[in-house]
């Protein structure tokens, strides 16, 4: 009979190591508590626990690997475990949803993204930035506007003069409808008086998609960021005509502004720390302080080097300021591109 | 080649990656020998443990689960009448006579070796159909993708076993509920009913897991079978017997290896579908066909199906990896699990990934070699394998549902939907619904929408390109042969006579 138990048995280990490995996963990367103290710690009483870093986006995606980037560097800083929880879908609602129900004790946190300031404007939620606390900006990147190597503009300006012309004629894309690269398309347009729809909006799931159209002729300009695009553009087969920055991108130094060219538009993806609205000063200041040294220092440079994410602080009153303009400017834009509802 | 080969060797020879292999193994063989509990499902539950895996083992573990799972549904299917999984159902029958006419181990040590040849043959036809198609995919903008799309729709509801009126109205249950959510295309809220939660729509994970995992609790729970008596087997000289068989009926393995290969690498049709064919073409090409399922049953058929079934397991993974849509039910879960991880399928992933894509093609080879062994040793444990009290599975069943729905996107949202697709699922089997057809419609519901909005929205509505552009135009004629199947069906009458209707 001891042989006929076998298989019975080897299940019951199988299960095991399985659950022993679910285990594993998620009470891994306990951090030691060395972090904690030093000039930073203005709220001597956290964390009192493991610190949770929502995402409102997927994994494997761009801003997760930011707030991977984060969730580690600051679980050395406190000393404590903090876990990085995806909570996707709705185009960011669930998410950004999901921060601003936590407890404002600094236990949930999360990587709020451009989208805060723009998804209330569409309906699709009654959330805005003022159910969050600000702590601090940590990245920003310009649109951009990409075309085909073989496309007849040479500059911006080319391009908006055809799309003057024959209006409703040419595509781009770059994110879903009423996303944040549709948006600098509208402006762009506005700025330079054409029609908000002379360049049709054609909605894909994000800048890849986007720019394997753009590549395979299916669209005639990316509005995406120029790091999304970076490696048609170092192969060579599409070609950035502007940044919609301040001033040119250190990483795209050949490439004019907007500005430089007469359109005085700028716009970008923004990410940032937020915690629930009603955070404790002092576990803000404390979560600031550390991120103000995280975000300035090596390990970030390199990250942002590999990546080709650009670097923006801000800390957490010009952060709050910040988004406090972002959503107006943004209220302003889709209202007259008609993206409001 | 050579050196993403020898990368992809490198990265096989992880002792955690081999680990978790054996363990998925084991718990495969479990899964498929307990009647009723379907290599769907065991992928399902094996969800909240990937998440924790790197990708290759992910991906490793539902390959190898689903490669031994569907072996073990032979099990039963030999030993009390009842298939494990439903690629076993096809020649349960002629399993069952010949082990009560005391020729189990040879059914079993045949349904074995078949298994294996025919997963490794169906490997092969993924090694080298994969990056051929691959080169097509490239030139593929959103009218192709639709088409594909609308194929594998078609495919699932003309192919799906059972009344085609049911399978159709699955099929549009499944898409209607994709349509929950934010809209691709132009971003209106959609049967949210205000709500936040509901924004995200209703993601395919934890309703696959409710329509396969929960529904078969329920149907446990409703109508608890009688367990069959305990069948000895006499596994002396067991190899050299199969062994025998399998060379004289070699004829019946390739082409059961041939069908469930092409079958296989179908969008929307996966093991089940690919038995049920080659047992039919088994038959009406055999000279002995007429035993089959009668009498004392006979080996033929499981020659042909044994292999075929597993053979489809492999080649399902051509649509998955090529155009990122599922091949089958296994394939669907298969890519949501790769979408977490950061893998995504499609073309690229053969220009870019290639000793990934290598070490997924090694992974099958190595699958199905360790199928012989883990086996044998489940031929020899026989009946005991079948024995596990209902009372001990139900709850653990219960738990890895609830799990892997939340692991999805740690929400309550999902845990929610799971129990209703639970209920719903038990409801439809119990009226005779196919539940393929609604998976196929949930994951290619949103596909075919997107590619069919953004198309117009390039265009401004010209709907010439849909048939126009050459590869749109072969896609469309075969979406409309396949339609056009049932019709054209009884010419060929004579020569395949159609046991899928009729067992059903």
């Amino acid at each position: 009979m001891i042989t006929t138990q076998r298989p019975l048995r080897l299940m019951a280990l199988a299960l095991t190591a399985g659950l022993a490995l679910t285990g594993c996963g998620a009470g891994g990367g306990q951090a030691g508590k060395a972090g904690a103290g030093g000039e930073c710690d203005k709220a001597p009483n956290y964390p009192r626990g493991p610190v949770q870093l929502i995402v409102p986006w997927a994994a494997g995606g761009g801003t997760d690997s930011v707030a991977r980037f984060f969730g580690t560097e600051l679980s050395k800083a406190l000393g404590e475990q903090v876990n990085v929880v995806n909570r996707t879908g709705g185009g960011g609602v669930i998410g950004h949803t999901a921060i601003a129900g936590g407890r404002p004790d600094g236990s949930t946190i999360g990587l709020a993204t451009v989208e805060i300031s723009m998804l209330h404007w569409q309906g699709l939620t009654r959330l805005d930035y003022r159910r969050l606390t600000p702590v601090a900006q940590v990245n920003a990147d310009a649109a951009g506007i990409t075309v085909r190597s073989d496309a007849p503009w040479k500059d911006a300006k080319d391009l908006v003069a055809e799309a003057k012309e024959s209006p409703g004629e040419l595509t781009a894309s770059g994110t879903g409808r009423g996303g944040i690269w549709d948006l600098a398309r509208a402006g762009t347009l506005l700025e330079a008086g054409a029609g908000a729809d002379a360049i049709r909006w054609v909605p894909s799931e994000g800048a890849a998609p986007a720019l394997q159209e753009l590549v395979a002729g299916g669209i005639d300009i990316s509005f995406a960021s120029l790091v999304e695009n970076r490696t048609m553009i170092a192969e060579g087969r599409v070609k950035p005509l502007a940044v919609m920055a301040p001033k040119r991108d250190p990483k795209f130094p050949e490439v004019p502004t907007l500005k430089e060219q007469g359109y005085d538009f700028e716009t970008a993806a923004w990410r940032g720390i937020v915690g629930p609205a009603g955070m404790q000063q002092n576990i803000v200041d404390e979560l600031s302080c550390h991120l103000d040294k995280i975000a300035h220092g090596p390990a970030y440079k390199s990250f942002l080097d590999k990546t080709g994410f650009g670097m923006q602080w801000r800390d957490a009153a010009a952060f709050g300021e910040f988004m406090k303009a972002q959503d107006a400017e943004k209220g302003r834009l889709m209202k007259a591109a008609g993206l409001a509802r | 080649m050579a050196q993403d080969l020898g990368s992809a060797m490198a990265m096989l020879a992880d002792p955690v990656l081999l680990l978790v292999m054996l363990a998925s193994a084991i718990y495969g063989l479990f899964i498929g020998a307990i009647p009723g509990l379907t290599a769907t499902l065991a992928t399902a539950l094996l969800v909240p443990f990937a998440f924790f895996l790197d990708p290759l083992p992910a991906i490793a573990s539902i390959i190898t689960m689903s490669a031994v799972a569907i072996f073990a549904g032979d099990l039963p299917s030999a030993l009390v009448r009842m298939p494990g999984t439903p690629a076993s159902a096809a020649y349960t029958e002629d399993a069952y006579r010949l082990t009560r006419a005391g020729q189990g181990a040879r059914v079993l040590g045949v349904g074995l070796v078949g298994s294996a040849i025919g997963g490794i043959a169906g490997a092969l036809i993924l090694i080298v159909a994969a990056p051929l198609l691959a080169e097509v995919a490239l030139r593929f903008t959103s009218y192709e993708y639709f088409w594909v799309a609308v194929l594998g729709l078609t495919a699932s509801v003309i192919i799906s076993r059972g009344s085609q009126v049911k399978g159709a109205i699955a099929l549009l249950l499944g898409m209607f509920l994709s349509t929950v959510g934010i809209d691709i295309a132009l971003g209106y809220e959609r049967f949210t009913f205000g709500s936040t939660a509901l924004l995200q729509g209703i993601s395919f994970i934890p309703a696959m897991i409710g329509l396969f995992g929960l529904s078969e609790v329920l149907r446990i729970v409703m109508d608890p079978a009688a367990r069959g008596a305990r069948v000895r087997l006499n596994t002396k000289g067991m190899f050299r017997d199969t062994f025998r068989t399998l060379w004289r009926y070699r004829k019946g393995m390739a082409s059961g290896t041939a069908i469930g290969g092409a079958i296989g690498a179908l969008p929307g049709a996966g093991g089940d579908v690919a038995a049920w064919v080659s047992y039919a073409v088994a038959k009406n090409t055999a000279k002995e066909g007429h035993l089959f399922g009668r009498g004392k049953g006979h080996i033929e058929p499981i020659v042909a199906a044994g292999s075929s079934n597993n053979s489809a397991l492999a080649s399902a993974y051509v649509p998955s990896l090529v155009f990122g849509i599922p091949g089958d039910t296994i394939t669907a879960i298969l890519i949501g699990v790769l979408l977490v991880k950061g893998v995504e399928p499609g073309p690229a992933l053969f220009s870019g990934q290639t000793p990934m894509l290598y070490a997924i093609y090694l992974t099958f080879i190595l699958a199905n070699l360790l199928l012989i062994p883990l086996g044998y040793a489940a031929i020899r444990g026989g009946g005991h394998l079948l024995r596990m009290p209902p009372a001990v599975l139900v709850p653990m069943i219960v738990a890895f549902c609830v799990v892997g729905s939340y692991a999805i996107n740690n929400g309550n949202l999902e845990i929610v939907v799971m129990l209703l697709m639970g209920v719903l699922g038990y409801l439809l089997e119990r009226g005779g619904f196919p539940l393929a057809p609604m998976v196929l419609g949930l994951v290619l519901g949103p596909i075919v929408e997107k590619n069919f909005m953004q198309s117009v929205i390039k265009t401004n509505w010209d709907l010439s390109q849909f048939l126009t552009r050459p590869i749109s135009a072969i896609l469309m004629t075969t979406t409309l042969l396949v339609l056009a199947w049932p019709l054209l069906r009884p010419l060929f009458r004579r020569r395949t006579a159609d046991p899928v209707t009729r067992l059903e």
